[in-house]
């Protein structure tokens, strides 16, 4: 015997849902997508024996953290709609909803809309070990006695109580008896109307229905039906403002005499919390903006640093087994395939992933102590001038990491026009894909010294990263005066207490996005590796033999050195093949620049994912230099000389210029896609492609031209 | 009774008060629903290093919001 069962877990932000959400499931999770919307759907699977020994397989989804059934921003449509639309496909057989219990008033008052909802509940009381750090006393039974659904007390954490809360779970569904308010004395026509046209549970189900009339779109009901709830509602002035705002009153009224019977609190002025003395220092009008820089520093300087090792690692790794694998096969088509085109592809992806751990390991730590809406906090007033928000702060710092993620973050900035520009923007800040594009680069130009012990290539990182910043924050000024919007903008916003980051929360984090990069970013690069190989191994029919023709003849073979005839060899078939023709194309444009044919087939290449470029290169020069296991791309790249100038090819103003264009240019595809997603316009992805290119291309020019 | 009405952007850092009325609406279900009541004590517990946004205490959490927003929170000092 085995049953499935469908759990839906929801609570405010902070409540620490993501640790149970954990504790639940371990690893055993993966994210889908919701249908229709962009949201993340965060899954996760159990198997629990219930009380006879009857198996239950159990579909955990962990939902976007909201404060009420009435959505604010996108993400917090999704708990609405799968929870009062009992036809949708998540929609759960049971709720587990978790609380602050160090701020059980303001929890209590989605978890009493859940229970009007007539699902069946069960209420975690989470953080227990700070509610015994603040003397705060719960009596647990009376409460659930009162709230008339199991409750549990769990510290996520330290995965207390988790025992508890799988007993609970297989225990029969009991679908909530009582009223928490009863709201047809609000509106009994309207709740009448749609109770006889919608097949929802309840009373309250059908008022907020009432109250969110554009938001049922997504439900899967007919047409008419909607029409007549809307009509319903006009008839009968149905005004859901002022609905809400009784409704919450009235929650909140009730709510205070449940607290009062059973919560003892010992009511300590929060300016005696340890928070708030943290926020003196971390806040401070000196000292908090210092050590948000000093934050930046260390943590750009530790990934450059960091991850250094795992990354020669890697590389090592893969030049032995390029090596062993053009040995060991049979010389030929297929073997240049393997190590020209797979190899090199999937070393380029393969060496990314400490740094994005790295990056993601830090701004998880960020966001988990609480540190990160401080900086909202401090930088909102200087945000706000560029016409950005408070808010939109960890959109761009997350863009540090991927812009993708960070676009689709910038949801909880309710003001349109703010998320537009945020969204705009976030593409200049320098993502992890530019990171190895910059390794090479800079480690081409900048020498590896160090001066007061501050390591120089790590300081130029930096500095890419502070231009990347003030690009975004200049553009998104300009921007403001363009965009025109009405629409007001909010900030209300928690401060969550400080916390200790969750080790293990944030090695899935780690996990989950790594995941992510490896198998969405990565199909690309290797797609693209592959087509690349083709290009570059194949020309127009007719070149190569006359190239092979030529070097055969006997003034050469009587003059030069065999290796020294191949390498000849190699290098022409580049130039004559597709991708040499393509860059051939382009160079007129780019010459300006200072790039040659070369960067210009690594540019075209780009325009789908910029980390592609360190792939191209090593292609392309993997593919000009027949002894390629012996030397790095580097090296190889440092050793190009420009037959124009006789100097290197990577000179500082080359190698500047080209930094500059990959800060610039908008060239991932991906990121293309998610603004269009977002903006549901296909005029803002375009916008951006081409004043992110034209800003790229301006730049180059002027660099190179006053460099060169 | 002595009941002074202020704007809670009008308070100093230090200052409590009761909530007594919002003057608008959209914004208000919002503070509402955090746990904004009226009758609920409200104190201003610090203000950004550059005067805006503040941030306030409410049952027991802190809260930040921009100084316009406070503007139309209305408070009872005591």
């Amino acid at each position: 015997m085995s049953r499935k069962l469908k759990i839906a877990l929801v609570g405010n932000p902070n409540s620490g849902k993501s640790s149970v959400f954990n504790g639940l499931t371990g690893l055993n999770q993966k994210v889908a997508n919701f249908p229709g919307v962009t949201v993340d759907k965060k899954m996760g699977f159990a198997n629990l024996k219930d009380e006879q020994g009857g198996q239950i397989q159990v579909e955990y989804i962990d939902l976007p953290g909201t404060y009420s059934l009435y959505p604010k921003s996108p993400e917090e449509k999704l708990p609405f709609q799968i929870l009062c639309d009992p036809n949708n496909e998540s929609h759960p057989d049971l709720t587990v909803v978790i609380a602050d219990g160090t701020n059980l008033k303001r929890n209590l008052f989605l978890c009493s809309q859940i229970i009007d909802l007539k699902i069946p509940v069960i209420l975690v009381i989470n953080m227990m070990d700070l509610v015994r750090f603040k003397k705060i006393e719960i009596d647990f039974n009376k409460l659930s006695q009162k709230l008339g659904i199991p409750v549990i007390p769990m510290n996520g954490r330290k995965q207390e109580g988790i025992d508890d809360l799988k007993k609970a779970i297989i225990q029969p569904l009991h679908i909530p008896d009582n009223d928490f308010i009863d709201v047809r004395v609000f509106a009994p026509e309207v709740i009448e109307t749609i109770r006889h046209i919608v097949n929802v549970h309840s009373n309250y189900n059908a008022f907020l229905v009432a109250n969110n009339l554009e938001l049922i779109t997504a439900f899967e009901i007919h047409q008419w039906k909607r029409d007549k709830i809307t009509a319903s509602c006009a008839e009968h002035h149905f005004d859901s403002q002022q609905m809400q705002a009784r409704e919450t009153l009235e929650r909140y009224k009730i709510i205070t005499g449940i607290m009062n019977d059973c919560v003892r609190n010992p009511d300590t002025p929060i300016q005696k919390s340890y928070s708030y003395k943290i926020d003196s220092l971390l806040t401070h009008r000196v000292w908090g903006y210092f050590i948000f820089l000093a934050v930046l520093f260390v943590v750009f300087q530790a990934i450059f640093s960091w991850a250094s090792y795992p990354m020669d690692l890697i590389d090592s790794g893969f030049q032995s087994l390029s090596s062993f694998v053009k040995t060991s096969l049979p010389k030929g088509l297929i073997n240049d395939l393997i190590v020209g085109g797979l190899l090199a592809g999937l070393n380029g992806i393969v060496v990314f992933i400490p740094q994005i751990a790295l990056l993601f390991f830090f701004i998880a730590i960020l966001e988990d102590t609480g540190y990160m809406a401080r900086v909202s906090f401090i930088m909102d007033r200087l945000l706000r001038k560029f016409g950005l928000n408070g808010k939109s702060l960890i959109p761009l710092i997350s863009g540090v990491a991927c812009a993708v993620p960070a676009i689709m973050s910038t949801r909880t900035i309710q003001n349109w026009k703010e998320r537009l520009i945020t969204i705009m923007v976030t593409p200049l800040m320098s993502c992890s894909a530019r990171l190895p594009v910059y390794t090479l680069l800079i480690a081409l130009i900048i020498p590896k010294d160090y001066v007061y012990g501050i390591n120089l290539q790590g300081l130029a990182l930096m500095l890419l990263y502070f231009i990347g910043f003030a690009a975004a924050v200049g553009v998104a000024w300009l921007m403001k005066n363009f965009i025109k919007s009405k629409e007001r903008s909010f900030f209300v916003m928690e401060l969550p207490m400080y916390r200790v980051p969750r080790w293990s929360s944030i090695g899935l984090h780690i996990l989950e996005k790594v995941k992510i990069f490896l198998f969405d970013a990565g199909k690309v690069i290797i797609i693209i590796s592959i087509i690349l190989w083709v290009l570059s191994s194949f020309g127009p029919s007719g070149k190569f033999e006359g190239i092979e023709k030529k070097y055969s003849s006997p003034e050469y073979t009587n003059v030069l050195p065999a290796n020294e005839i191949d390498q000849k060899i190699q290098t022409e078939k580049l130039e004559s093949s597709y991708a040499g023709m393509l860059g051939h194309v382009i160079e007129p444009a780019i010459r300006p620049l200072g790039f040659d044919w070369k960067i210009g087939i690594a540019l075209i290449t780009s325009f789908a994912a910029r980390e592609v470029f360190v792939g191209t290169m090593s292609t392309i020069y993997s593919v000009g230099d027949s002894e390629s296991s012996k030397h790095t791309l580097k090296e190889k790249m440092q050793s190009e000389m420009n037959p124009d100038t006789g100097g290197p090819r990577y000179s500082f103003a080359v190698g500047l210029a080209l930094i500059l264009f990959y800060a610039f240019a908008m060239q991932c595809m991906s990121t293309v896609a998610t603004v269009y997603r977002e903006t549901k316009r296909i005029r803002y992805p375009l916008i951006q492609i081409l004043y992110m290119s034209g800003m790229a291309y301006l730049a180059s020019l002027i660099c190179y031209q006053l460099l060169k | 009774m002595g009941l002074e009405v202020k704007y809670l952007s009008e308070l100093h850092k230090g200052q409590f008060g009761i909530i007594d009325s919002f003057t608008d609406y959209e914004l208000s279900l919002k503070l509402l629903e955090m746990g904004c009541i009226p009758g609920e004590k409200i104190e201003v517990i610090r203000i950004a290093p550059l005067g805006d946004p503040i941030a306030i205490s409410i049952t027991g959490y802190m809260l930040s919001l921009r100084k316009d927003e406070a503007a139309t929170v209305r408070v009872r000092l005591s």
